[in-house]
This record gives C-alpha cells, sequence and structure tokens, in this order.
C-alpha cells in the first residue's frame, strides 16, 4: 500500500492521525470497489469470518471503542445487550441520519468511502447475528444514497454481501432507507419508527431499548457510519493495539468538524484527547479572524453545553485537580463532560466576539422549535415558547423577567420527555442562560417594562414570583 | 391532472417493496420518495395510490406526509432550492443568501408560514425554503438545487448560481 496522496488544499493537517478518513480527499481515489480491494480492501471482513462471532464483540469491547453518533456509549458492550437467549431475528441499522447542527463528518464517508463502512457494517452484522441491515440515510444526501447503493451491489456481485458470505455459511443482506428531512430521525428510536413506516415518534426507554426491542420488535443495534468504519480497524489491528490510539477510556481516533468564526473551517481526524482545543482552533483552524477573540465554544454539536472563552474549568478530584482554561482542554469524552459539556457527534462551533450571544441562542432555538416530534408536551411546548422569548431578545421587545422565564421553560423540559432530545433542546438556553446571563439580560429593555411589556411576559413573571412565594413558605418549618 | 403512475415507475416501486421483507409499511417512505420525485409533490391520490399499494388506511400515508419536512404537498418551481438556516450557515451569512437568491430569482417569500414553508417564484421556475443543517457546517452559507448540493454560496455568487439552472 502506497502513502496516499491528497488533492491540493485538501492534505491532512499534521496533528491528523487519518485512519477513517485516510482516503477523503485522496488523490486518484474513487468509489469503485477495484479501488478498494487494489489497497487490502475486505481483507479485514475475511479475516473477521474466520473468527468466531463472539471473538470480533470481545475485540471491539477491548479496543474501548465509544460510539461517534452523539452519546459515547461502548459500542463492545452495546452489542452484548442483545438479550441471551433470544430466538428472534436480530437487525442492524446504521445511522447515517447526520443532522446534529455542526456536524459534517459521515456525509464524506458516504460520498468518498462507502465499501469501508460497508465492511465496518458487515463485519458488525457478523459479530452480533444480524441477516438483515438497513442504513438510514438522511433525504438531503441524494447523491451518497446512490454511491451506496451501488457500492452495495458491487459487494454482492463480489461475494461479500448475500448468501454464504466468502463461503462462511454467513449470511447477509443489506438496504438503504432515506430519511425525509426530520432531525428526530437521528435519535435511534425514532429512526426505527422511521423505517417501519411511520411518523418518528422516539419510544421510550425502558423498555423499548433497541438491542433488546427494536426494529419490528426485535432486537437491533444502531450505530453510527463512523463507528462502523472503526470496526474495521480494530479487527486489522486487533482490540489491544487500537487501544493504543488516544487516552485511557478514550481509545482511537475520531473526526472533528470545526466551523463558526475561524479561519479555516474544516474536518479534522485526531487521537482522541491528544489534541486540546487551542491546537484545534489555533493550529489547525488557522485562528480566529484579525483582532477578534473567543466568545463562546459549543463543543459537540448544537446539543452541547456552551463553554465561555474567559472560564477557568476544574476536572479531576483531589490531588489531581487541575484547573484549565478552554484553549487547554484536551478534546476527549471525560474531561468535556467533566468541563459541563460533552464532546457529542465531534461538531466544534467557534463563536467570537462580534457575535450576538441572543443571536445565536435565538437561531439555536429556532433549530429545536422546528425539529420536536410533538409527543411530550414540555417539549413541544417549551421548544417553542424558548425560541418565542428569545425571539423576543433578538427583537428589543423582551422585559428582564423575560431571561428568568427563558431559564425555568429550559428547565422544566430536561429529564421529563420521552426522548433526548428533550435535554437536546433545554441544554443550550440552560447553559446561555447560565454563562451570558448579563448580555441576555442587557438585550432586554429594562425601560419597557409597565408599558410596553409583553403580555406573555407578564403573565409569566408574575406565574414565577408566585411559584418562589409558595416554595419559600413551603420551606418554612411549620410553627407549633 | 389525471393522477396514472408509469409502468416503469410501478416496478421501480414494486421493486423497493421487496428490500422490506418483514413489513411492506416500511416502504411508506421509499415509495412517497419515488412519488415525489416524479410527479414534484404528493398529491391526494398519490397517498391514496400509495396506502392501495401497500394495504393501509390512507390517514397512515398522510400522517407521513404531514410530519416530514422532506415531503410537500404543493408544487415547487422547476428548481427547487433549500437554504441551510441553521447557526454555522447563519453566522456565515445564509440569511443574507436566502435574500439574494429571491432577489435575482424573483421569489416573493413574504406568504411563507410553518405550514407552507415553500415560496414558489415568478414563472414556477424557482422554488425555495429555508432548511435545518444540511451537515456542511465548515463550509457556509450552502443549499441544495433539487438534488445538487453547493457549498460557500455567498451572495456574490448568487447570479452565478441561478444561471446554471435553464
Ligand atoms: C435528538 C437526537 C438526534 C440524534 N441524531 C443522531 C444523528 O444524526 N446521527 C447519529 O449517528 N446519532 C444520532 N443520535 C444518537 C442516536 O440516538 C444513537 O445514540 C446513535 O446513533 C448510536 O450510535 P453510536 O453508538 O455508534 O454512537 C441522536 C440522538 C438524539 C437524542
Ligand atoms: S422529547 Fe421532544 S422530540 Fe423527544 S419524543 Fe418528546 S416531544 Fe418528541
Ligand atoms: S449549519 Fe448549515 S450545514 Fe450545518
Amino acid at each position: 500500500m502506497s502513502e496516499p496522496t491528497y488533492k491540493a488544499g485538501k492534505q491532512p493537517h499534521a496533528n491528523e492521525y487519518r485512519l477513517i478518513f485516510r482516503n477523503i480527499d485522496r488523490e486518484g481515489w474513487d468509489t469503485s470497489i477495484d479501488t478498494y480491494l487494489n489497497e487490502g480492501g475486505y481483507g479485514e471482513l475475511k479475516k473477521a469470518l474466520g473468527m468466531e462471532p463472539g471473538q470480533v464483540t470481545n475485540e471491539v469491547k477491548a479496543s474501548g471503542l465509544r460510539g461517534r453518533g452523539g452519546a459515547g456509549f461502548p459500542t463492545g458492550v452495546k452489542w452484548t445487550f442483545i438479550p441471551p437467549n433470544n430466538t428472534k431475528p436480530v437487525y442492524l441499522i446504521c445511522n447515517a441520519d447526520e443532522s446534529e447542527p455542526g456536524t459534517f463528518k459521515d456525509r464524506y464517508i458516504l460520498h468518498q468511502d462507502p465499501h469501508q463502512l460497508l465492511e465496518g457494517l458487515i463485519i458488525a452484522c457478523f459479530a452480533v447475528g444480524a441477516h438483515l441491515a438497513y442504513i438510514y440515510i438522511r433525504e438531503e444526501f441524494p447523491e451518497a444514497a446512490q454511491i451506496v447503493e451501488k457500492a452495495i451491489s458491487e459487494a454482492k456481485a463480489k461475494g461479500f454481501l448475500g448468501k454464504d458470505i466468502q463461503g462462511s455459511g454467513f449470511d447477509l443482506e443489506v438496504y438503504v432507507h432515506r430519511g425525509a428531512g426530520a432531525y428526530i430521525c437521528g435519535e435511534e428510536t425514532g429512526l426505527i419508527e422511521s423505517l417501519e413506516g411511520k411518523r418518528p415518534y422516539p419510544r421510550i426507554k425502558p423498555p423499548y431499548f433497541p438491542a433488546a426491542m427494536g426494529l419490528y420488535m426485535c432486537p437491533t443495534i444502531v450505530n453510527n457510519v463512523e463507528t462502523l468504519c472503526h470496526v474495521k480497524h480494530i479487527v486489522k489491528m486487533g482490540g489491544e493495539e487500537y487501544a493504543k490510539l488516544g487516552t485511557p477510556r478514550n481509545t482511537g481516533t475520531r473526526i472533528l468538524c470545526v466551523s463558526g468564526d475561524v479561519r479555516k473551517p474544516g474536518y479534522f481526524e485526531v487521537e482522541v484527547g491528544k489534541i486540546t482545543m487551542g491546537q484545534l482552533i489555533n493550529d489547525m483552524c488557522g485562528g480566529l479572524k484579525e483582532g477578534r477573540k473567543i466568545k463562546a465554544v459549543i463543543p459537540g454539536g448544537s446539543s452541547a453545553k456552551v463553554l465561555r472563552g474567559d472560564e477557568k474549568y476544574t476536572i479531576g478530584k483531589g490531588d489531581d485537580a487541575k484547573e484549565l482554561s478552554l484553549l487547554e482542554i484536551p478534546m476527549d469524552f471525560d474531561t468535556l463532560m467533566a468541563c459541563g459539556s460533552m464532546a457529542g457527534s465531534g461538531g466544534v462551533i467557534v463563536i467570537d466576539d462580534s457575535r450576538s450571544i441572543s443571536w445565536v441562542l435565538n437561531n439555536i432555538n429556532n433549530f429545536y422549535a422546528h425539529e420536536s416530534c410533538g409527543q411530550c408536551t414540555p417539549c413541544r411546548e417549551g421548544s417553542l415558547w424558548m425560541k418565542k422569548i428569545s425571539d423576543r431578545i433578538v427583537a428589543g421587545t423582551a422585559s428582564p423577567e423575560d431571561v428568568d422565564t427563558l431559564d425555568s421553560v429550559a428547565r422544566n423540559i430536561d429529564g421529563r420527555t420521552i426522548c433526548a432530545f428533550g435535554e437536546a433542546c433545554s441544554w443550550p438556553t440552560e447553559s446561555f442562560v447560565a454563562k451570558f446571563r448579563d448580555e441576555l439580560t442587557a438585550d432586554t429593555k429594562a425601560d419597557l417594562s409597565g408599558t410596553l411589556l409583553n403580555p406573555e411576559s407578564k403573565l409569566a413573571a408574575a406565574h414565577l414570583k408566585s411559584q418562589q412565594e409558595a416554595q419559600k413558605t413551603e420551606a418554612k418549618p411549620v410553627a407549633v | 391532472m389525471s393522477f396514472t403512475v408509469p409502468q416503469e415507475l410501478e416496478k421501480e416501486i414494486d421493486e423497493r417493496i421487496t428490500h422490506y421483507p418483514v413489513s411492506k409499511r416500511s416502504a411508506v417512505l421509499p415509495i412517497l420518495h419515488a412519488l415525489q420525485h416524479h410527479f414534484g409533490y404528493l398529491s391526494e391520490e398519490a397517498v391514496e395510490w400509495t396506502a392501495a399499494k401497500l394495504e393501509l388506511q390512507p390517514i397512515k400515508v398522510l400522517e407521513v406526509v404531514t410530519f416530514y419536512p422532506g415531503f410537500r404537498q404543493e408544487a415547487p418551481g422547476k428548481y427547487h432550492i433549500r437554504v441551510c438556516r441553521t447557526l454555522s450557515c447563519a453566522m456565515a451569512g445564509s440569511y443574507e443568501l436566502m435574500e439574494a437568491l429571491c432577489e435575482k430569482g424573483e421569489i416573493d417569500r413574504s406568504a411563507v408560514s410553518h405550514h407552507h414553508p415553500i415560496a414558489v417564484g415568478k414563472d414556477g421556475k424557482f422554488s425555495i425554503e429555508f432548511a435545518e443543517c444540511l451537515a456542511s457546517c465548515g463550509f457556509g452559507p450552502v443549499c441544495m438545487v433539487n438534488d445538487e448540493f453547493h457549498e460557500n454560496v455567498t451572495p456574490d455568487k448568487v447570479e452565478d448560481l441561478l444561471s446554471k439552472y435553464e
């Protein structure tokens, strides 16, 4: 295998470690199976088919791979959640709905390296015993759907799919299923409903954990595109070797997507935790525009809580405790969580000091109000209220009480809904209010109160006040 | 206009249904995609045809059509434009892009609402709507024209872009 060369202007940065994106923007590379086979493609599938399925799962467990779709759940562990006494068919679904704002990575795998995804997917199906798999591709990737379908028929023609794959006795059919423009189809149980031909209303967990009761009420493994690609490399390297990449508990590589106020936005594959936020923004993305400072960073897709540019973050406990500035944060799952946010889907959105925080929050709130599926009252109504209130702040017709109302609406959503969209839509507001209360309040018009005060704000403020009073009385010891 | 599904299209649809050996109801989305692609939008007849094909009550199909932003019940223009509205693109100027497209494409968005997100321009050549994050956030503003995807479409490139579509 020769060292790949890349198209002009698309060369990987020196800090990158290209495993999954090895063939992205590569000179002379195309999506045909011959190109893929020329570089030893499907070799790992042959290797896996010579192993016991359980052995493959054990390698994935040993690798420490965590899901790249958003939640960061250990992939090998997820695979073992299929009930041991299961007699029903098992299905596997590849989540190619890529729709978390700020995330743009699966797009390139689907468009430029579909066989890598198929190879990882077939190995995963073999490990979990699935004979039918679907790749759920968002509707806005029409070309990707065609490319992947072509790859499937090529793989079938070469005996990597279909009956008795490579003489192993293992059968597998894979089909592409296209979404229709709804963000909630990325949520795994919503995705399953959508694949059943229905509205994508998420199912409540428990009991509907897909690994136990998924597609057609059968055990179903849902994994992200990037996650499935890693499986191929784990089989190649062995779980333990793979685990040496990255940092402990945060193994392997992952693709970070940077957008917003940096000079050179883009996608970068790095060893997890080996790169700090500062290296990512300043070295890899060319820093900020002339004279600008970082106001805020949303580190893991728009649902991740916002981090302030000038904040100090304490990580670790006791003697190990360290204080980090934003730019010193290593980009791994655990550290970002310790900083009060999450690594999520790898979408890093940088916001500089020329931006209005109210405007940014309002844009995000518009997204969630549009995308709530509407099943749960707190989410359906709350996401709309957060939008309306932030609309008012941006329009300059809000009152200072509105900031509290905004916060209160958000805090009444998370933890009270069927799916994690509840958290996804309320965390931005909660964190923006917590970290930028002054700016949000400054954008309201104190001098309007009493005269032009919006009737909605007036009612809400009165309600909040009575709630606070009620809480005070409740807390009083009862006099005897 | 009478509603007839050409034989070729029906053959393609029948083949799609075989991708769902466990439940043909799963084929609702692919059938709707095929019909929308052919007719431009999903009429009442399209909904009924799909329901009959899959032996479902029409409401089971209609509820799908009305939920997903990707399905439309009204005819779009010959070229349907989707502009990403979400944060990274908005920061890169997607609202300005929308304005420029409407101006150069002669589209009036003043009647757009939540239930009618699409505006059709003069003589039906272009139609436009905002879409949410199209997963190319580093290269905003981005838009799609029918099935074609365009990155870094700053307002000054609008004229060039539209002139590609005759
Ligand atoms: C509102 C919402 C949207 C989501 N969108 C996506 C998505 O677009 N792509 C994705 O892979 N996972 C998405 N997820 C996560 C999936 O539910 C699921 O956890 C993931 O596909 C599992 O794959 P992994 O273990 O490989 O990460 C979303 C979750 C929620 C709650
Ligand atoms: S939390 Fe929101 S998106 Fe999730 S099921 Fe409830 S209403 Fe739907
Ligand atoms: S924000 Fe426009 S593509 Fe993601």
